[in-house]
């Protein structure tokens, strides 16, 4: 009785929180356009047609396209600066490690609404227009952190032997670098990476706040500005329905895999 | 974790410093882009038309549209905040007696994963379809409908880290379940609620875009207020109230880690 009465009550929390994704992904199909929330025109993929035919389709595309670069580049950047600088940090002396951490985590910490907002004082102080230039820093800024962190548990779980082991046998600082250290890091400065790269992806204040008025739009800025009339686009619903799927298949793969790791991993280690 | 952290073995100097400036370019990075505009936003609070007075801070004070939104966030960000952990606890608690408890967790993990405007714009459309009005009680809605997770995760973890054995010795000495859960569970998990409320109640007060979709034009937040300073170039009040959000960030943080326990990652704010 105890356990069905939580098991309900788990339900119902589980329902709240998926039951408006759900309900997208019902009238993507059914919806009229998607605009209206009406079961009456039937089945279809009219919505999902809609992401190639609509007169809005390309502005879609472009905003998807530059999520895509900003990230990419970003994340690319972020991770071989984050990389390199939790290897130096990991090496400071004691206080000034723990200052770099402290204002490393800051933009983690700090609202991003403040973020954005100093980052708009600070271009526009130095005269910094606009654009591509002024997007990148800012995502690789707040992105960079959490590279930062992914990384160093990976040098604590180091082991420092093997560096010095690698120099005793005659490697030169740079080689022992990157023929040792680098790989060992590896696992970290992938999942940095990754995290990186859906930050950015995930990015809206900082890219609204920072886009200027170039009209460089990414997804989510253009969905900011295209959602708020009050009928949608007609392939929002479709395109919305697209992302919940690659976001669940990508968390059950990357989780499926890292099971069948660990299980290898397991068994390598039983041998 | 080994124990061989804090290096025992004298590394000749001359790698040790060769591997410290790698640190050099990203202390830069952090320097430029991180220190010297939240210096700004500082150093802009203080200055109106030019000249360093506080008069930002006046114009903030005396216009009651300001005061008001002030008062509305932390009303709406208390509600909110409230609502989810009064919803999240038992479902973190729940969660942490199911065998596979830590693979249901991500059930409820998942929709973090969802940019929060596609389902906040989703739960527009929802709200539209109903024919609901849009207010303040659409916000608080939207509000915990996008936040919960972020109560559960830490409050889950926080509990899943707790020590059975603490529990059997409850149990032991003839504790029934409630006076575990109240007496035993819920102040170990601590920490948890505090890392929880932390994350929750500051993206609450400053994210603009939910009050955008789901407050129809009612409810105005301090992250809307901010984002119309920038809107209308008043750089000075924005400042001003930036530098609000900093404080709130600020005593969040502070409490996180007086109440939080030791912070894993080594790096604290204060």
């Amino acid at each position: 009785m105890k356990k069905a009465l939580s098991i309900a009550y788990l339900v119902i929390v589980a329902l709240f929180l998926y039951a408006p994704i759900l309900l997208i992904v019902f009238f993507s199909f059914f919806g009229q356009s998607g605009v209206n929330f009406s079961t009456q025109a039937g089945f279809s993929f009219d919505s999902y047609a809609a992401i190639f035919s609509s007169p809005s389709s390309g502005e879609l595309f472009t905003a998807i396209a530059n999520t895509l670069i900003i990230a990419a580049i970003a994340s690319v950047i972020s991770t071989v600066l984050g990389a390199v600088s939790a290897i130096g940090i990991f090496h400071l002396g004691k206080r000034m490690k723990k200052f770099v951490n402290n204002i490393n985590q800051w933009p983690i910490i700090s609202s991003e609404i403040v973020t954005a907002f100093s980052f708009v004082l600070f271009f526009s102080t130095l005269g910094i227009g606009n654009g591509w230039v002024r997007l990148i820093i800012s995502h690789v800024t707040f992105c960079t952190p959490y590279v930062v962190l992914a990384v160093m548990p990976r040098l604590y779980q180091m082991d420092g032997n093997i560096y010095e082991a690698a120099l005793d046998l005659g490697a030169s600082p740079i080689r022992a670098l990157f023929s040792v250290e680098i790989p060992m890091l590896l696992p970290g400065i992938i999942s940095g990476f990754t995290m990186a790269f859906t930050m950015s992806l995930d990015d809206f204040i900082i890219t609204q706040l920072n886009k200027g008025t170039t009209g460089i739009e990414t997804l989510s800025t253009y969905l900011y500005s295209d959602g708020a009339k009050r009928g949608l686009e007609p392939f929002w619903f479709a395109v919305f329905s697209i992302i919940f799927v690659v976001v669940l298949l990508i968390i059950l793969f990357s989780n499926l895999s890292k099971k069948t790791m660990t299980k290898k991993a397991e068994g390598g280690a039983k041998v | 974790m080994p124990k061989s952290l804090s290096p025992a073995i004298k590394r000749k100097p001359v790698f040790k410093i060769s591997r410290k400036v790698f640190s050099y370019p990203y202390m830069l990075v952090l320097m430029l882009f991180v220190i010297v505009p939240t210096a700004m936003l500082l150093i802009n609070a203080f200055i109106y038309d030019g000249e360093a007075s506080g008069e930002n801070f006046l114009l903030f004070f005396q216009n009651t549209v300001y005061t008001d939104i002030l008062a509305n966030s932390l009303l709406v960000g208390l509600l909110s905040t409230i609502i989810c952990l009064v919803i999240g606890y038992p479902v973190a608690y729940l969660l942490s007696k199911f065998k596979h408890g830590q693979m249901l967790m991500m059930i409820f993990a998942i929709p973090m994963w969802i940019n929060f405007l596609i389902k906040t714009r989703s739960l527009a459309s929802i709200f539209e379809w109903l024919g609901m009005d849009l207010g303040a009680v659409s916000v608080i809605i939207g509000m915990v409908y996008i936040f919960l997770p972020m109560m559960i995760m830490p409050i889950h973890t926080t509990i899943s880290n707790i020590d059975k054995s603490y529990v059997e010795a409850a149990r032991d000495l003839g504790a029934d379940g409630i006076t575990v859960l109240f007496k035993v569970i819920l102040p170990l998990s601590v920490p948890g609620i505090i890392s929880g409320i932390t994350m929750v109640f500051i993206p609450t007060i400053s994210s603009f875009a939910i009050t955008t979709y789901l407050g129809g034009g009612e409810v105005e937040l301090f992250g809307d207020v901010i984002y119309n300073a920038y809107n209308h170039d008043l750089y000075g009040v924005g400042s001003v109230m930036s530098l609000f959000m900093l404080v709130f960030v600020l005593v969040a943080s502070f409490a996180a880690n007086r109440f939080g326990g030791e912070n894993e990652k080594g790096g604290s704010l204060l």
